[in-house]
């Protein structure tokens, strides 16, 4: 008991402060990507070319960049002559809809807060089920994250439930293997509505790197609707706990 | 000539592998097997005739030697399985991938439930009515008026990957545990032939999240073996660095995990945190807490300056003092080793016969370890003590667990303080045409392997992955038989297998 006391103290209070200050994160972490438009000469396709998941198009002189797709390499940065590709550090990156990670001229728009009945209903206490459908585990490993006592996701009310029964919404991972359709469209039935669901990960919202395996679906936007998606591969865990808080209206 | 035998990346031309007459092989397997060998992959590979070929990786840990040897089938061969358990779930896998019956299995079941690769089959033998559905399987039952049957998953009660159980209990006893798996199959080897493309090396960062330098390292040996690329030494070493940091975040975070398990929650939530900090240094050199974009063929994509390093090393000493205050709590606490001690015991031959790998192997006292037997890279060089125990419970797997942290670091903290100078990274190089070769390397759940096969135009024209939980669950439902149903998740985080580093 004593020797338990002790390490409890020396271990000392590990919780971060969130979402303010800003966090700090490595000087090399890969966060919401930088166009810079001017630079990007046509007809030069050596950032498209070199994206593994196609993410990076252009339409009518405009430069995109699906982040929806990204895996946040640095294909595109190393083969872009110009260096009109360029990562920040901002982990912010959720969005409300599937548009609305294609980055281009235009301002990015991060996910806006539920309306006033669903803010109502989980606002202030979110439980989730979450389903892990053919992906790597990273996601799930650092969606686990949020539970230690660093992120401590209880204390925004946020919490994930052993049954769907018990759960306000779903927290999907994976591209959505075949293996996996019929286990997740179950598990969506059996959580009562009013539901939410959550798509983590470049695999869930488009396939990632699965994408257009026919072992897999690209996503799982064909088979529940989706109410905020949480781009990365994986997601860092800070940017998956301010999409959530975006999501209830708490950011 | 029954054999080729080489070392570990080295490669050699494909006509140099053997194709013996089917007796032939399964003599040569079998003999080998129980001379001491363990069957590293058993694979089948599409020929251009109506057969498949199938082709044997042994390896011979106290010699440091690997051998390969081939066959040829079209329908059917006497199965390997009734006279060595270790090729139980390979056979399973061959027929599953090529829809060729393996004569005498005993248990042939799909492992993935997918469609057979080769052109014109439909259903693998042995699935259930032809269905390639997963979770669609005849299971095992045991039968009798107070047996019950217990399924869990795939979808879990926590957030862990999808996987389907099926326990057949008396009372609380567990008779047998059956495990059901291919919820993560996304076609991954199939995806990789032709290549190596621009998704290859993504590829191999996640066919096992948390595993992304093992499997990296793993991928980049065999092609830079198949190019004859010489990595610079520099980037040996911080390959080796990245690995043992992916290890003492794994180890740790199942340690405390293990806590959990058992209730004890100050080592359950120390080591969640812990388990972080480690992943934050592995970010702290590449950007990604998993090490995305790290490993890449030729060397290393990031450097680590003096100062970056002088952090890395200050980071580690200060977690390895919280991790043994956490661990030490949690190892000494008599209620903690009431429920680690004698639960999920598993015997050092029930090992052997199995072909079990990694810490699992290590905690019934075996001597394996592919840093140690097979160095590859840094390993070479810099060799890492091997951490055994005996007892092959619960509680040995904690603590092989806890030795293998304190090499590591030690490992780390030795090979920061004498990086040597020079490049990260040479130039690729295309591979070298219709050549075979093995690259093992120790990943935290053991030894991973990955063989590449090129044809004329120096493609890929197969590569096959064994991830270490390839070997590892049958041990775990192995070690399961006669414990209490309470124990599975104490037992199944003793083992902490990949679901998709099996699905692939």
């Amino acid at each position: 008991m004593l020797k338990a006391l002790a390490a409890r103290l020396r271990q000392g209070r590990r919780t971060i402060a969130f979402p303010d200050p800003a966090p700090s994160l490595s000087d090399r972490f890969r966060g919401r990507p930088l166009l810079d438009q001017a630079k990007c000469a046509e007809p030069c396709s050596a950032c498209a070319d070199a994206c593994p998941t196609d993410a990076i198009t252009r339409d009518g002189g405009e430069l995109r960049l699906d982040l929806g797709r990204c895996l946040f390499c640095r294909e595109c940065v190393d083969a872009c002559p110009e260096g009109a590709l360029s990562y920040t550090h901002d982990h912010r990156l959720a969005t409300r809809g599937r548009a609305d990670l294609v980055l281009g001229s235009g301002a990015f728009r991060l996910a806006t807060a539920f309306g006033e009945e669903s803010r109502r209903l989980f606002g202030r206490s979110l439980k989730l089920r979450q389903v892990s459908a053919g992906g790597c585990n990273g996601c799930e490993a650092d969606v686990n994250v949020l539970n230690t006592v660093v992120f401590d996701l209880g204390r925004f009310g946020i919490e994930f439930v052993a049954s769907p029964r018990h759960a306000d919404g779903l927290l999907i991972t994976g591209a959505l293997s075949e293996n996996m359709m019929l286990a997740l469209e179950k598990t969506y039935a059996a959580v009562p509505p009013p539901k939410i669901v959550v798509a983590v990960g470049a695999c869930a919202i488009s396939g990632g790197p699965f994408l257009d395996h026919p072992e897999v679906h690209n996503g799982a936007q064909d088979l529940v609707p989706i109410d905020l998606y949480v781009p990365g591969c994986p997601p860092h865990p800070l940017t998956i706990l301010d999409g959530l808080l975006r999501l209830l209206g708490r950011m | 000539m029954t054999a080729r035998s080489l070392r570990n990346g080295q490669p050699v031309p494909l006509d140099d592998v053997p194709v013996l007459g089917v007796e032939e092989f399964r003599r040569g397997v079998l003999a080998a097997v129980a001379g001491g060998a363990r069957i590293a992959a058993l694979f089948g590979h599409p020929l251009d005739g109506a057969g498949v070929g199938l082709i044997a990786v042994l390896a011979r840990g106290n010699e440091g030697t690997l051998s390969v040897s081939s066959t040829v089938v079209v329908d059917a061969y006497p199965a390997l399985t009734p006279e060595c358990a270790q090729a139980h779930w390979f056979e399973r896998e061959v027929a599953e991938q090529w829809s060729i019956r393996p004569l005498g299995h005993p248990w042939l079941k799909p492992i993935r439930f997918h469609p057979p690769y080769r052109a014109g089959r439909d259903g693998a033998p042995g699935a259930a009515g032809g269905s390639c559905r997963a979770g669609v399987a005849d299971f095992f039952r045991v039968e009798g008026g107070e047996v019950h049957e217990v399924g869990v998953g795939p979808v879990h009660a926590g957030v862990i990957e999808p996987g389907h159980f099926r326990l057949q209990c008396h009372g609380e006893q567990v008779l047998h545990l059956e495990i059901a798996l291919g919820y993560q199959h996304r076609g991954v080897e199939r995806a990789l032939l032709g290549g190596p493309g621009k998704r290859t090396i993504h590829y191999m960062e996640t066919l096992a999240g948390d595993t992304s330098v093992g499997h990296a390292t793993a991928y980049c040996q065999a092609v830079e073996a198949l190019a004859g690329a010489a990595v610079p030494a520099r980037a040996d070493v911080l390959r080796g660095v990245a690995l043992e940091l992916e290890r003492l975040a794994n180890h740790t975070g199942d340690l405390g995990a293990l806590a959990g398990d058992v209730g004890y929650l100050p080592t359950a939530s120390y080591c969640g945190r812990l388990r972080g900090d480690f992943l934050n240094m592995t970010a702290l050199v590449c950007g990604s807490r998993f090490g995305r974009g790290l490993i890449r063929p030729g060397g290393v994509a990031f450097d680590v300056e003096a100062e970056r390093t002088g952090e890395l090393v200050e980071r580690l000493e200060r977690a390895l003092i919280d991790v043994a205050g956490a661990v030490r709590l949690l190892l000494d606490e008599p209620s903690v080793q009431a429920r680690f001690e004698e639960t999920g015991p598993l015997s050092a031959e029930a090992c052997v016969a199995l072909g079990l790998v990694g810490p699992v192997a290590r905690a019934c006292g075996l001597q394996c370890d592919a840093r140690h037997d097979f160095p590859s890279g840094i390993f070479r060089f810099s060799q890492v003590p091997l951490s055994t125990w005996h007892s092959g419970d619960v509680f040995a797997r904690a603590y092989v667990r806890w030795l293998e942290i304190q090499r590591s670091a030690a490992f780390v903290r030795e090979q920061l303080a004498t990086l040597p100078e020079g490049p990260t990274r040479v130039e690729r190089k295309p591979l070298g045409a219709e050549a075979l070769v093995v690259s093992l390397v120790e990943g935290w759940r053991g030894e991973i392997c990955h063989v590449a096969m090129t044809d004329a135009r120096g493609r890929l024209s197969r590569y096959k992955i064994v991830d270490p939980s390839f070997h590892n669950w049958m041990g775990l439902a192995i070690a399961l038989r006669g414990q209490q149903i309470s124990d599975f998740p104490l037992c199944n985080k003793s083992f902490n297998l990949s679901y998709c580093g099996h699905d692939l």
